[in-house]
């Protein structure tokens, strides 16, 4: 069995290997990815969006219905975690030990129940915990806020350089996931709840839509920005610039939810209560 | 483009992906499987696609592996194979 994938394995590799043999030289301005549409997004991008970057235009503008469906994948790689590994019952298949942090006790928690004082003052003690580390979580401590505005600003900043929504939200979500490994989960999860971040995820595309339906409202096609300038001042173009930007922050919360919806679940096994 | 600089990148490219599925350790696989990530992002930004390489580094590099950290956490390291 190992022999035929392998022998798989090589075939399609030698096949595309062989087939880039025809590709068109890199960066070659004769080849047809440059000569059909590409020239035309390319000069009128500035003209007619007034974003600098025409990855983002193209993305969220041009080909603005592929990218809300790219947000709704997203958000179903989200239920999809949530359906398949969310656990409700409350039985945990093996006993916790806590220790008191201020008094030295240890506790033996059995059936997943839950010591009703504040969980700050325990610590977990199983054989997969390891200690936590001071420096690592101070200097986490004070790197989340600037991780968080740096996400912001990927955000914001993606009409005028590399970035966007989907890169943003994976940053404001990553910052979170390091808060949690950082510390512990249940931390990440005072912060940010477990209803809040499943939430986030379809309001993202939520917000997405209705920018959309915004467009049809006003009498043009759905996406079509342009239907944005009364409400907004600077021009056609400019309607056109806010309008991918409103699509972006929907993009941004809906990943960053999505981001870390999932990886509660896969670090808690869906109990939400101790985790990575 | 630097095609020195191609080469090594494209040479730790696929000791990366080799690696990743050789290796006994499947937490080590994980991390082998971020560093390949880490130098797909690196091509794409020799070759331009800035966004590309941005969207690689934080999804790729970063979030996957953590998932896969956090899979590997909760069942075993060892592997049949």
């Amino acid at each position: 069995m190992k022999i035929l994938g392998l022998i798989i394995v090589g075939l399609v590799g030698a096949t595309l290997i062989y087939a880039t043999v025809d590709f068109p030289p890199f960066g070659d301005p004769e080849s047809p990815a440059s000569l059909h549409v590409s020239p035309r997004y390319l000069e009128k991008t500035m003209e007619e969006t007034a974003v600098p970057n025409a990855v983002t235009s193209v993305l969220a503008d041009y080909r603005s219905l592929d990218t809300m469906l790219e947000t709704t994948v997203i958000f179903c790689a989200g239920v999809a975690c949530f359906l398949l590994l969310r656990v409700f019952r409350r039985r945990s298949p093996a006993p916790r030990q806590y220790r008191h942090r201020l008094t030295g006790l240890t506790f033996r928690v059995k059936d997943g129940g839950e010591i009703s004082l504040p969980w700050r003052e325990f610590e977990p003690i199983d054989s997969i915990w390891t200690p936590h580390d001071f420096i690592i979580e101070k200097v986490c401590r004070y790197l989340i806020p600037f991780i968080q505005l740096f996400g912001l600003y990927v955000i914001a900043h993606g009409h005028h350089s590399p970035g966007g929504g989907f890169q943003g939200g994976v940053i404001l979500g990553a910052s979170i996931i390091l808060l949690s490994v950082s510390h512990n989960l249940r931390i990440a999860l005072e912060r940010l709840e477990e209803k809040i971040s499943a939430l986030f995820s379809p309001l993202g595309v939520f917000i997405y839509a209705a920018t959309g339906v915004l467009c049809l409202i006003l009498g043009y096609n759905f996406l079509n920005y342009q239907a944005l300038d009364p409400l907004l001042p600077g021009g056609a173009s400019m309607a056109r610039s806010y309008g991918i930007f409103m699509v972006e922050v929907g993009v941004g919360i809906a990943v960053m939810g999505t981001i870390v919806w999932i990886f509660k679940n896969l670090a808690s096994r869906g109990r939400y209560d101790e985790g990575l | 483009m630097i095609w020195q600089l191609d080469l090594l990148i494209l040479t730790l490219v696929v000791f990366c992906g080799l690696g990743a599925i050789m290796i006994r350790d499947l937490l080590g696989a994980a991390i082998l499987f971020g560093a390949y990530s880490f130098m797909m992002c690196l091509l794409w930004a020799i070759m331009g696609a800035v966004d590309v390489a941005f969207t690689e580094a934080s999804v790729g590099a970063g979030a996957s592996t953590v998932f896969f950290i956090a899979a590997v956490y909760h069942t075993t390291r060892r592997t049949k194979d």
